[in-house]
């Protein structure tokens, strides 16, 4: 019987936000023991909530993310029940330690000493305050890969400036290729490509880590600013511009070598007033003039896909806005799924946009076993999405996310050995609880 | 810094275009001996694709394909005839891992499935990067970048909320998946190291994106929690500046949250605004504060207000288009470029390394390979001759 593929493996984490805690679950669903190390004394704001303790009322005003509990409600343990927590923090386990005082230095450094990884994502300076350099750490344990992701890296002018994924995409060079239009970039939303890359870089690094040091016995250190890690990403307006000395900007949903857009299915109209859910796409690529021929016999051949200015390649990118009404007036009539499917039979790249209630009830997505069901101790039964990839031989699990601090007796007995006293000595002297204190 | 992490590593790389090349790239380019194989004559389809130096389509000018294939040496081989099959085969023997990202079941129609290459080598990898992944009604399928987002889930909820959704720039999400791939790679490799055996890595862009931090892993939850999707909204916070505004030179992109509103009355050098705007809740303020906001910004450069908001820890960035970023003082400190010089095109500079490491470093050896470079070292190293090689030329098999 094939073990977890990462079985044995123990890292720790102290992780912000978005990109290094969702490397964290990963670690976790593939086997490995990840311990978030947590601090009563110091509410991480974005990680566990926007405020600690907000009414319904207040969490109504803080829009989706800060709206994110069960029915809507925050309860008496919000920063247990919060679903950007719950959704990427899962899968790992939860113990407390007052990381400002000595004792909870030492008491980390002893998790340090038994752990093969760790993972960070604040500030540099945060880590480097409390005595959590490579330096230090690397004397405690030589074999340690240590994973640090700060927003601009461990060196240079920026390095200490805060920073959030949507922060990056602007400073790299990628919210300049989205959005509808370069002339007004008002509007533009966040966008998460940087988070979701940072997160698999880390993976990627902290796996590197371990097959070296399987060779050499020792441990590293890795500095991942994610400001960079994903400028390889852009290499098409990157080499534009090395090569040609072009600034690439938005095509919005245009494809330089294909007529392709988002087209308008049947549904409600997009409006500010159109509840989320109630209007419904479809993407669509047609590059070669096969894809083409399918598409004309997907829609049954009217008279206007026989005329001229459709007639080849070149001509139907050069008319492309003609074309996308007399799509556009096509799809608008039919569900989503409905000519997805009609086009996809015909060999034409189609794909039904899906927002969250379509991902659950998707057959594709539900065939691939990807919704899984996770009981939460504070917020009962609901379905998450499931791992990222499937393993042929070798299993994956996902377990909920942990309330704060709800791992202490096991790690701090188990882990280090902590004596039934010293433990409760700890309880009386904050380091370990489940509730913050002073907020 | 001698060794690099992956220097041990054997890659047979079938993959092309730009999710595959990318996951092969990261191997390669952190130490793995990858061997390409295209296909004869034509190559990897992204030969053939923009931007190229000084706008010249040629196959080995072709900028994305020079970006993704550092460090990769390329053979020829044509996997439609028995020949070819036999060789790769041979190749086989040797590897640790295999990546490919044909349509589902096409390794299967060559009769190179993965129960056939488990017997030639029982302790393959092999990572199989598809739209939809190997199996599920929709396998068949076709995609592309803009449809792996939609099917992903992150289209759905970019945009304006009266307008169609909007994609993330280029082929952005393809190469963040090729990233995964990557990563995926190296957890099979581990299992291959402790556990003993290979397997097939079934990597699925669709279900990768829909599991993924780009969005997804905090709406699914949300809209589990309250019962609602979420669609193209704003995350502004009641009366407080988010989202893209225009600055003197261009435009930044700022998040301000309640918590954050002293740093940003702290950043204009405004206190008074303290009580001005006591409840930053209050969307109703919003007309107000902004005609203050709006011209202090506007007296401002996208990089003064970048470094303004850096010393006091707000959260804005300047929205920089590339030549903003070849230019900027913290990524060419950091070095985050790199200079390759290639035998067609020269030197030129390159995206670099996308992260470091203090024992095991990530370094440019060779630029991306000519189509079928290295033919005579790699089919040399097999057993074949020169004479072998023009036979088989001739043939069509390389």
């Amino acid at each position: 019987m094939a073990k977890l593929p990462l079985e044995g493996i123990r890292v720790l984490d102290i992780t912000m936000v978005w990109a290094l805690p969702w490397t964290g679950a990963m670690l976790g669903e593939l086997g490995a023991e990840v311990i978030r190390v947590e601090q009563l004394q110091r509410y991480p704001r974005l990680t566990r909530g926007i405020f600690p303790k907000p009414t319904r009322e207040i969490a109504e005003m803080l829009g989706t993310i800060g709206s994110g509990f069960p029915d809507g409600e925050p309860g008496e343990r919000p920063w247990d029940r919060f679903a950007m927590f719950n959704g990427i923090q899962r899968s790992k386990l939860s113990c407390t330690m007052d990381l400002e005082r000595p004792e909870g230095i030492e008491l980390f450094k002893r998790l340090v000493k038994v752990s093969d990884g760790f993972i960070e994502n604040n500030a540099p300076e945060v880590m480097d305050k409390l005595g959590l350099t490579w330096e230090a750490l690397s004397e405690v344990n030589p074999r340690l890969v240590y994973v640090r992701a700060p927003g601009y890296g461990l060196s240079g002018p920026y390095r200490n400036y805060s920073g959030l994924g949507m922060i990056f995409e602007s400073v790299a060079g990628h919210s300049w290729t989205w959005w509808y239009d370069n002339d007004d970039m008002s509007g533009i939303l966040p966008c998460f490509h940087a988070d979701a890359a940072a997160g698999a870089s880390a993976l990627f690094a902290l796996m590197m880590g371990l097959h070296h040091r399987e060779k050499t016995g020792r441990g590293q250190l890795v500095d991942l600013g994610q400001c960079e890690n994903f400028l390889p990403h852009l290499g098409e307006a990157f080499m534009d511009y090395t090569m040609n000395g072009r600034i690439r900007g938005t095509m919005c949903n245009r494809h330089p070598t294909a007529v392709q857009g988002v087209y308008l299915c049947k549904g409600a109209k997009p409006s500010l007033e159109t509840p989320p859910g109630e209007d419904h796409w479809v993407a669509i690529t047609i590059q070669t003039d096969e894809e083409w021929e399918g598409f004309c016999r997907a829609i049954g051949n009217p008279d206007w896909t026989k005329e001229k200015r459709f007639s080849d390649f070149l001509s139907r990118l050069k008319n492309q806005d003609d074309l996308d009404k007399l799509i556009e007036e096509w799809t608008s009539q039919r569900d989503k799924y409905e000519v997805m499917h009609t086009l996809q039979r015909e060999g034409v790249p189609a794909g039904a946009v899906l927002n969250s209630r379509d991902a659950f009830n998707d057959p594709h997505l539900k065939e691939r076993g990807w919704p899984v069901e996770l009981t939460h101790r504070e917020c009962g039964t609901h379905m998450y999405p499931g791992p990222v990839w499937h393993m042929s031989k070798t299993p994956s699990r996902v377990f909920q996310a942990p309330c704060l601090g709800e791992h202490n007796e096991y790690v701090y007995k188990k882990v280090l050995g902590v004596s039934d006293e010293e433990y409760e000595r700890l309880v009386k002297e904050g380091h370990i609880g489940d509730t913050y204190i002073g907020i | 810094m001698a060794d690099q992490a992956l220097s041990d590593v054997k890659v047979l790389d079938l993959t092309q275009h730009f999710a595959g090349p990318y996951c092969t790239k990261m191997l390669a380019d952190f130490g793995a001996d990858v061997i390409k194989i295209e296909r004869p004559g034509e190559g990897d389809p992204s030969r053939r694709m923009g931007p190229f130096l000084n706008d010249e389509p040629h196959p080995e000018k072709s900028g994305i394909f020079l970006h993704l294939n550092t460090n990769k040496r390329s053979i020829t081989l044509n996997l439609k005839t028995a020949t070819g099959r036999n060789i790769f085969k041979e190749l086989m023997r040797d590897v640790d891992i295999l990546v490919e990202n044909f349509g589902p079941g096409v390794m299967e129609e060559l009769g190179l499935g993965y129960e056939v290459l488990e017997e030639i080598n029982p302790k393959l990898i092999m990572t199989r990067i598809s739209y939809f992944g190997q199996s599920g009604p929709y396998k068949d399928y076709k995609g592309s970048d803009i449809i792996a987002e939609g099917m992903g889930g992150p289209l759905y909820m970019m945009g304006l909320p009266d307008r169609e959704p909007v994609k993330y720039g280029d082929d952005t999400t393809l190469f963040g998946i090729g990233n995964y791939a990557a990563a995926a790679t190296m957890v099979a490799l581990f299992v291959a190291e402790h556990q003993g055996f290979g397997q097939v890595v079934d990597f699925g862009i669709m279900e990768a994106l829909q599991s993924c931090v780009n969005w997804q892993l905090t709406m699914h939850p949300t809209y589990q929690y309250k019962g609602a999707p979420v669609g193209r909204e704003t995350t502004a916070f009641g009366m407080l500046p988010t989202g893209g505004f225009p600055c003197k030179d261009g435009w930044v992109y700022m998040i301000v949250d309640p918590g954050w509103w002293p740093k940003l009355v702290a950043m204009m050098e405004m206190p008074e605004l303290m009580e001005k705007f006591s409840n930053v809740l209050d969307a109703t303020k919003k007309d107000e504060f902004d005609a203050i906001f709006y011209p202090w910004l506007l007296e401002r450069t996208k990089k003064e207000l970048h470094e303004m908001a850096g010393s006091v820890k707000l959260n804005v960035g300047a929205i920089n288009t590339m030549e903003d970023v070849l230019n900027d003082r913290h990524y060419n400190e950091r070095g985050a470029f790199a200079e390759i010089d290639h035998p067609v095109v020269g030197k030129l500079t390159y995206p670099g390394r996308p992260f470091t490491m203090t024992e095991t470093n990530w370094e440019i050896k060779r630029p991306a390979p000519l189509l079928g470079q290295h033919n005579e070292e790699v089919y040399g190293k097999l057993g074949y001759t020169r004479e072998d090689l023009v036979r088989l030329r001739e043939a069509g098999v390389i």
